[in-house]
């Protein structure tokens, strides 16, 4: 089997399993900046992909297609909103893991973006993915 | 005319799609056109994070795996 992992975020050729995507809900609160954050740390470390919630909620074909075919998502959201929750499972998406920062006791607009926040979100998130 | 697309850097997999895609519209007996697309930053215009996929007239239609010419032939219609 091929399989080429050509970076992050770059596509990779079919092998026995689809990618592991993050979606961040990037609010506009400090823990929707933290939620962006550690998915990308996510990336950074290769627990999974950050991937385009925009690009699922505009149900761009590309985005929608490639999400389907997701060996695991993971959905991050800031606060109990659930925005990125609430999208996914608006496009047809049922089965993901979800991670909300305020249950990791980080208070909306109360929790500064710090290296030890991201942190913190980054690990739990990729324990879910494991 | 059709416009049918294949992303990918040309593993077996990209290969077998093509011929499936274009198999598949020989039998619907469609014109159309079959592009190669094998630039990775091409690729990922497409919001396509796995390869090789199938985009008929600018719609990413299959991620990820090989279909079969009676498995293509809805999505060329």
């Amino acid at each position: 089997m091929e399989t080429t992992i050509m970076g992050n975020n770059r596509p990779q050729e079919c092998c026995g399993g689809g990618p592991t995507l993050i979606f961040a809900c990037s609010g506009a609160a400090d823990v929707g900046q933290i939620a962006d954050q550690a998915a990308r740390r996510m990336t950074k470390n290769g627990a999974g992909k950050m991937f385009c919630l925009a690009g699922v909620g505009g149900r761009v074909s590309g985005i929608m297609k490639t999400t389907e075919s997701a060996s695991k998502i993971l959905a991050i959201d800031g606060c109990e909103l659930d925005c990125a929750k609430e999208l996914l499972k608006q496009a047809g998406f049922a089965d993901f893991e979800h991670l909300r920062i305020t249950d990791l006791g980080m208070q909306k607009g109360k929790t500064d973006v710090t290296e030890q926040t991201i942190a913190k979100v980054a690990e739990q998130g990729a324990s879910l993915l494991k | 005319m059709k416009k049918i697309q294949i992303l990918g850097t040309g593993c077996p997999k990209c290969k077998k799609l093509t011929e499936s895609a274009e198999a598949a519209a020989k039998m619907l007996g469609i014109e159309y056109e079959i592009q190669k697309v094998t630039d990775i930053n091409d690729i990922m215009k497409f919001g396509v994070m796995l390869t090789p996929a199938l985009v008929v007239d600018g719609q990413v239609k299959v991620v990820g795996k090989v279909l079969s010419p009676d498995e293509i032939k809805p999505m060329l219609i």
